[in-house]
């Protein structure tokens, strides 16, 4: 199969032997680490995500049924969406940059490590505020709805994923379960946003040297356009719920249209969040999918630069569209016009795409690898995606499926058949450099017929459903609207995709102890990461190298280039020292924006905003003295 | 073909199966006014577009695959083409071509169907509720709930509004989805092309119940809907005495803090209008039949069969219940 690349191994630095043990994780600043520490949380969520998406499905399964009560139902699915997008696919995508970035760009880490841990524990601890409350609700059920502890008796989020105001103002849900939402999002806001704007420095400043611009690897490139879109979507998101935090607490009325409030506010913003986010979650997938088809075809990416530049302005024309999302709010004939015209120019650049991955694999030596499987069908379902996309860009068309379950499947032949597609494509892909092991590829195969099946025989139905009319969001459903049918095949679907995820989480962990010894390059791939160990050694390369190509290690093991050079002689090598104080920053800032939107509620909430405020600083301050090296 | 392989044409033939019986009395397949027949129009042009790219895209992307797997007996690499600026200029340029074929009639559907209604459109006031509809005809003084009539062919008006969380109106084959926004007015307007009852239901998430809030839309013929009118108009019978008797238990009950029934003292309009109620085919907005052991039901305990709904539960006798249901019933 592969020649592995020519690597001159010089002997491992003093100061790289890898610690162990709890308090090593706490205060790893370690890009590996951390990006470990986001895959397995988010492999966590996702499981969590996918049992809501199951409960729902058995809720679904047969009319009139009543397994779940209304309340609870619509909880589930507003945690089984925010719970996915925020703690599922971002996670899972930022475990790929954190580990696969520096790798692939010739740094040792990220331009700010500790900041990278600060991101890490802050998003732990707002997935843990969106979670406690499935906790805490058993036992706060019963509170009599007359006394001043009367917003605990609902605390799981149930406001849906959107949180459309005016139903999440205090007025129609006086309960702490959009409280903690809120607080959740807020957390992991900052989160994003700090990591984002350490990718775009990292990238921007630790590339080695000759990696110009258009030499960088695809999914850097992605990962490049995602942080920008994240540092500039998320204060939309940031300033809606400041907004309505500020209208539960203080009383004032943004949203609140009897005191000349617009609940229409909330929707722009959050959707000029909401749109780019989209992108967010699927460009990092559109990266991968441009590593494994090249490396599995033997063949470089097809036109590289098209794919790059579409990349680039689906990113830019993300921040155009947001109202489609709102064609049935009444903006008038002439907004409605020019976001559908905005919406349907993005079909362009994502057909680029299509094309050109297609015309990668055209002509190649393809081998059907899981990683490979997993990426083409990411182009086939991703296409689906696509296509019902461009029948809801035209307003009168999504007057009809707008909040129905056809929307349901369009986002998630999206989101699943796409960006998580993708993340699969990429754990097959990446396994063997972080583990030193293949993730069994005999199972693999296996698990993905069974993802596909299920995946298909899931969303698919909701395209038919969902043009009978069936809305989203509906607990019940009533006998003879010929929905029944549907949807117990949709849940019989839903059953075989979770069989399917399970038996990739069983094979994911044996092939972490028992899989096959992989190489350091065992596909034949071109990028950098593929040029040092598997696992790598804690300061990632003993010598940086310098780049000649786009393809360099192809080219150093197959010419016509010579691809990249290691420099003679020893390198002074600089790891930066592990801290606890970014996990301390988190905790303060957590504690104290969790506790911030239960002010009304009892005094208590004021010590701990103190106490959540005495540790940012006592750790933002320790931290800026402790040494860098 | 493999077996493995043929199994993942399983979803498409139990989705066919699945689609073949019954009928879907909320299917926009079928369009029964000129708003949903334009609609459908242009969902149709987009459909045969996404067929074709849909037979490219799967077709090229299974038979590329197909036609170059790697047999493990290759001695060189493939030709390592970097691209191809032809091509991928025309799969650039294409596009927009099928793209503006999209976007004429859907923009000249947007300005049409968004114009103001004639002088002579049926107008009526839509207000959503949590969660029920309550609808008003102000040119022609009637007032009720969750049950709409329309004249067949006559261009309706419907002014749609909140005054507390966002709804969303939609009857799937006679009016596409118009958010009730709190604090605006949206309008919709349609001309209905076949006799018959129609189904409507909230599309925008609202809280608990928002799965229970739904409505019919009964389009008659114009001189049918003129006696419809006339008979809405009047107020409701307060002569005779099994009238008197059930007003007062409805009144004794405590319901009318809530509703009203005009020609008689209640005149609250906190709840639905309940002056023509025993003339509607459902109760509780559109989710039970009319009904005396409904009736029954949804006044003893309202909680149980709308969670989280506003209306009262009074604690009502058994006795009180049956009088109260009865009363209701003569309510035509």
């Amino acid at each position: 199969m592969a020649t592995p690349a020519a690597v001159p191994h010089t002997p491992a630095v003093g100061h790289s032997a890898s610690p162990s043990g709890l308090w090593s994780w706490l205060t790893t600043v370690d890009h590996k680490r951390i990006g470990i520490l986001y895959g397995l949380s988010a492999l966590a969520f996702f499981v969590l995500g996918g049992v809501e998406g199951l409960i729902l499905r058995s809720q679904l399964a047969v009319p009139n049924n009543d397994l779940v009560s209304a309340p609870l139902y619509n909880a589930l699915f507003t945690m089984h969406g925010t719970t996915m997008i925020f703690l599922g696919v971002m996670p899972f995508s930022a475990a790929f940059f954190n580990y696969m970035l520096p790798l692939q760009i010739g740094a040792r880490d990220v331009v700010f490590p500790r900041l990278n841990a600060f991101s890490y524990w802050l998003f732990l601890f707002g997935a843990l505020v969106l979670n406690v409350p499935f906790l805490i609700q058993p036992f706060t059920h019963g509170i009599d709805p007359s006394s001043a502890l009367a917003p605990l008796t609902r605390v799981i989020p149930d406001g849906g994923w959107f949180g459309y105001a005016p139903l999440t103002t205090k007025e129609f849900s006086p309960y702490l379960s959009i409280d903690f939402w809120i607080a959740g999002l807020q957390i992991l806001g900052i989160a994003s946003m700090a990591a984002g704007f350490n990718f775009i420095v990292t990238i921007l400043n630790m590339r080695a040297p000759g990696m110009t611009f258009l030499r960088m690897p695809v999914f850097t490139w992605m990962t490049l356009v995602v942080q920008f879109l994240v540092v500039l979507s998320f204060p939309c998101i940031t300033v809606a719920l400041i907004l309505l935090l500020m209208d539960r607490l203080f009383g004032t009325h943004f949203y609140i249209p009897s005191a000349g409030g617009d609940p229409l506010l909330w929707q722009h913003l959050f959707w000029l969040f909401g749109h780019p986010e989209v992108y967010i979650l699927i460009l990092p997938a559109m990266g991968i999918v441009s590593e494994v088809l090249p490396t599995f075809s033997r063949k470089p990416l097809f036109g590289a630069p098209f794919v790059i530049f579409s990349g680039i302005t689906i990113g830019l024309l993300g921040f155009g569209v947001w109202a489609h999302h709102m064609f049935t709010t009444g903006l008038g004939a002439a907004a409605d016009a020019a976001f559908s015209v905005t919406t349907m120019l993005i079909a362009i650049p994502t057909g680029v795409k299509i094309f050109n991955w297609i015309f990668t694999v055209w002509g190649g030596q393809i081998r059907l690898t899981t990683a490979m499987l997993f990426s083409l069908g990411f182009v086939g379902m991703f296409t689906m995606g696509g296509l019902s996309g461009i029948m809801h860009s035209s307003p009168p068309v999504d007057l009809q499926q707008q909040d129905s379950y056809f929307v349901v499947a369009h986002f998630h032949y999206v989101l699943f058949g796409g960006a998580i597609f993708g993340l699969f494509s990429g754990i097959y892909y990446w396994f063997p450099k972080m583990s030193g092991r293949f993730l069994d590829e005999g199972m693999g195969k296996i698990v993905f017929g069974t993802v596909l099946l299920g995946f298909n025989l899931t969303f698919f139905p909701m395209h038919f459903v969902g043009a009978w009319g069936m809305p989203r969001r509906i607990y019940t459903y009533d006998e003879g609207m010929g929905w029944e049918q549907i949807n117990l095949l949709e849940t019989i679907g839903a059953f075989i995709l979770a069989f399917g995820v399970l038996l990739f989480i069983i094979s994911f962990f044996r092939s972490m102890k028992n899989g096959l010894p992989a190489g350091d390059n065992p596909w034949d791939a071109s990028s950098l990461e593929w040029i040092t160990t598997s696992p790598p050694a804690v300061h990632n390369f003993d010598k940086t190298p310098t780049v000649y190509s786009d393809r360099p290690v192809w080219e150093k093991n197959h010419g016509p280039g010579p691809g990249y050079s290691l420099p003679e002689g020893d390198e002074h090598i600089h790891l930066p020292p592990p801290s606890i104080k970014p996990l301390i920053g988190a905790v303060g800032v957590g504690l104290f924006l969790t506790s911030f939107v239960m002010l009304n509620l009892t005094n208590l909430a004021l010590a701990v905003t103190a106490l959540g405020l005495a540790l940012i600083f006592y750790s933002f301050y320790t931290w800026f003295l402790e040494p860098g090296h | 073909m493999k077996p493995t392989r043929a199994l993942l044409l399983l979803p498409l033939v139990m989705v066919f199966l699945a689609a073949c019986g019954g009928d879907h009395p909320m299917s926009t397949f079928e369009a029964h006014s000129d708003l949903t027949r334009s609609i459908s129009a242009i969902y149709g042009r987009i459909f045969w577009w996404t067929l074709l790219l849909f037979i490219v895209v799967q077709g090229g992307l299974i038979y590329t695959v197909m036609r170059f797997r790697a047999t493990g007996k290759e001695t060189t690499n493939p030709e390592q083409v970097h691209g191809n600026l032809k091509l991928e200029l025309t799969w650039t340029i294409l596009p927009v071509f099928i793209l503006l074929h999209i976007a004429i009639p859907t923009v000249s559907t947007i300005f049409e169907s968004q114009a103001p209604a004639g002088d002579d459109a049926v107008t009526i006031n839509a207000l959503g509720k949590q969660w029920w509809f309550s609808f008003e005809y102000p040119e022609l003084g009637v007032v009720t709930a969750n049950e709409l009539h329309v004249p067949l062919g006559q261009e309706v008006e419907v002014r749609l509004q909140s005054d507390n969380v966002l709804h969303s109106f939609w009857v799937p084959q006679l009016m596409a989805k118009r958010d009730m926004v709190p604090g605006r007015v949206n309008h919709i307007k349609f001309k209905a092309e076949k006799l018959g009852e129609f189904y409507g239901q909230c599309a925008e998430y609202c809280g608990d119940s928002h799965a229970l809030m739904k409505f019919r839309v009964v389009v008659d013929t114009p001189e049918e809907f003129a006696k419809w009118v006339e008979a809405q108009k009047a107020p409701a019978d307060t002569v005779a005495d099994a009238s008197k008797a059930g007003f007062e238990a409805f009144q004794g009950a405590g319901c009318v803090a809530c509703h009203a029934i005009r020609g008689t003292t209640a005149a609250a309009v906190i709840g639905p209008d309940l002056t023509h109620v025993g003339s509607r085919t459902m109760i509780a907005s559109g989710i039970l039949e009319n009904n005396a052991a409904n009736i029954k039901k949804w006044i003893m305990d309202p909680g149980e069969v709308k969670p989280g709904t506003k209306m009262v539960d009074l604690n009502l006798t058994s006795e009180q219940a049956d009088s109260i249901t009865a009363y209701i019933q003569t309510l035509k």
